[in-house]
């Protein structure tokens, strides 16, 4: 078994027109920068894929990384928790416009989906966002003398994840506060797509500090000193890197 | 006189137990961790997934990785764990943390909140407040006791679209300590230079009273 792809754009070779992708990352940790760009490399090269469904905690940031693939015009809706950053510019743009679809979702809730879309379990009970706009229209039951809203799963055909370590049986670790949605995403997507830091042999990863185990993985790609969004925002950064 | 943000953020300090699991919400909030009362050590809890996270690095030195729900760079401290998103809101809704401390827009007597919509206008946003009013054991406000144009800010209803209903236990505002018992807001504390019908006239509910009202005294800060 070897779950190693070559290169960026195999990684994201397998993505078409109007998928649901997974994008991990809180902000700018954890997200997967290099995946991204090579998915808006073939959307410039070939047109497809658009009319993305994505999923993510956010809605980018000044104009690399997620906030370039919406700038690009892949994505058709946006599924996430605060799609609000420092340099919003790109998604409020668009939102306003009506050219791309929000669907807001509190933030335990838009993880527990996630966590529910990759163990098996198609709806769950919450408190959170009773009595609310965004309970609208969803069931609510009693236990135990309190309400709660019925959410269902999400689940995605492909996930986009930055990881720190990765073996080549899909193990991985992750950097500090990098985990977030990563492991879950991991869980929920048919295929999972991962970007690690460095590859390393099978039982370099202390089993005890395996993360994401294997069988939630389906391909991983090698990417040393990934980029990280804040410092490209900080630079001024743009994706593509079009002449003007 | 009003206290400042600061000011509201070391009274709300000051009732924070030794041990306690602590989220405070973006922004002023924040501000909380500045001011724990020497001896005590609370853990704070941030929905990206860390417990126990230091202050701020000095600028040059942020490690993008290591950063708070408000995106801004923390930093580690001996005993800080990371964990995955749902583990970090099986923290907020299990009942795990001991308080929350959130922003307002609104607050009503009866303890609903409104803090995550200002209308129909703009991009909403809700992130985790909406799990947090539902989580911690204690949810309390810190908050400008009237808007910018002086209207109040604490209601008999919410006019703006709810984070939750019948959560929020405690306000701080810029001029009071309020709790909010059985659908009414008791005063418990006020700035020792204002009257209570002063106050009552700033505030769009009945304040009532149940006990005397202490004097809010803060230090300069």
């Amino acid at each position: 078994m070897d779950k190693t792809l070559p290169d960026l754009a195999t990684a994201v070779a397998g993505i078409r027109d109007d998928m649901t992708v997974m994008i991990g990352g809180f902000g700018g940790s954890g997200a997967p920068i290099e995946l991204i760009h090579a998915l808006i490399d073939r959307f410039v090269a070939t047109g497809h894929p658009r009319g993305l469904t994505v999923v993510n905690n956010n809605a980018g940031n000044g104009h690399v990384g997620l906030a370039a693939l919406i700038e690009a015009g892949m994505v058709a809706k946006l599924i996430c928790s605060f799609p609000r950053s420092a340099d919003p510019v790109v998604f409020t743009e668009r939102y306003l416009a009506g050219k791309i679809e929000l669907e807001l979702v509190p933030q335990g809730t838009l993880a527990e989906r996630i966590r529910a879309g990759g163990a098996g379990i198609p709806a769950f009970y919450t408190p959170t966002s009773y009595g609310t706009d965004l309970a609208k229209g969803k069931p609510v039951e009693v236990f135990e003398g309190r309400a709660y809203v019925q959410e269902r799963w999400l689940k995605a055909d492909c996930a986009l994840i930055k990881a720190h370590l990765g073996d080549r049986l899909g193990n991985l670790t992750y950097r500090m506060a990098a985990r977030n949605f990563n492991p879950l995403m991991c869980m929920a997507a048919a295929t999972t797509i991962v970007q690690v830091s460095r590859i390393v042999a099978p039982g370099e990863i202390d089993p005890e500090a395996v993360i994401t185990p294997g069988i939630f993985v389906q391909g991983v790609v090698e990417v040393p000193d990934p980029a990280q969004e804040e410092d490209l925002n900080r630079a001024g950064a743009r994706y593509p890197l079009v002449a003007a | 006189m009003k206290l400042s943000p600061a000011q509201m953020a070391w009274r709300a300090a000051q009732d924070i137990t030794d041990g306690a699991y602590v989220n405070l919400g973006i922004g002023f909030p924040e501000m909380v961790a500045k001011f724990q009362p020497p001896g005590r050590e609370a853990i704070f809890h941030t929905e990206n997934g860390i417990l126990g996270f230091g202050e701020a690095p000095p600028a040059g030195a942020e490690d993008w990785d290591l950063i708070n729900a408000g995106k801004k760079a923390v930093t580690l401290k001996p005993g800080t764990a990371f964990f995955h998103h749902a583990d970090s809101f099986a923290m907020v809704r299990g009942g795990h943390l001991d308080v929350a401390i959130l922003g307002a827009y609104e607050v009503a007597e009866t303890g609903d909140l409104a803090n995550w919509s200002t209308g129909p206008k703009g991009v909403p946003a809700v992130g985790g407040a909406m799990d947090l009013v539902h989580g911690a054991r204690r949810v309390a406000v810190m908050t400008d006791h009237v808007t910018k144009d002086g209207k109040p800010k604490l209601l008999e209803r919410c006019t703006l679209p709810l984070t939750g209903v019948g959560c929020v236990t405690r306000v701080y505002s810029s001029h009071a300590v309020i709790d909010i018992v059985g659908g009414r807001f008791v005063l418990r504390e006020k700035l020792p230079s204002l009257s209570h019908d002063a106050l009552q006239s700033m505030t769009g509910a009945v304040l009532h009273l149940d006990g005397p009202v202490a004097d809010l005294v803060v230090p300069d800060l």
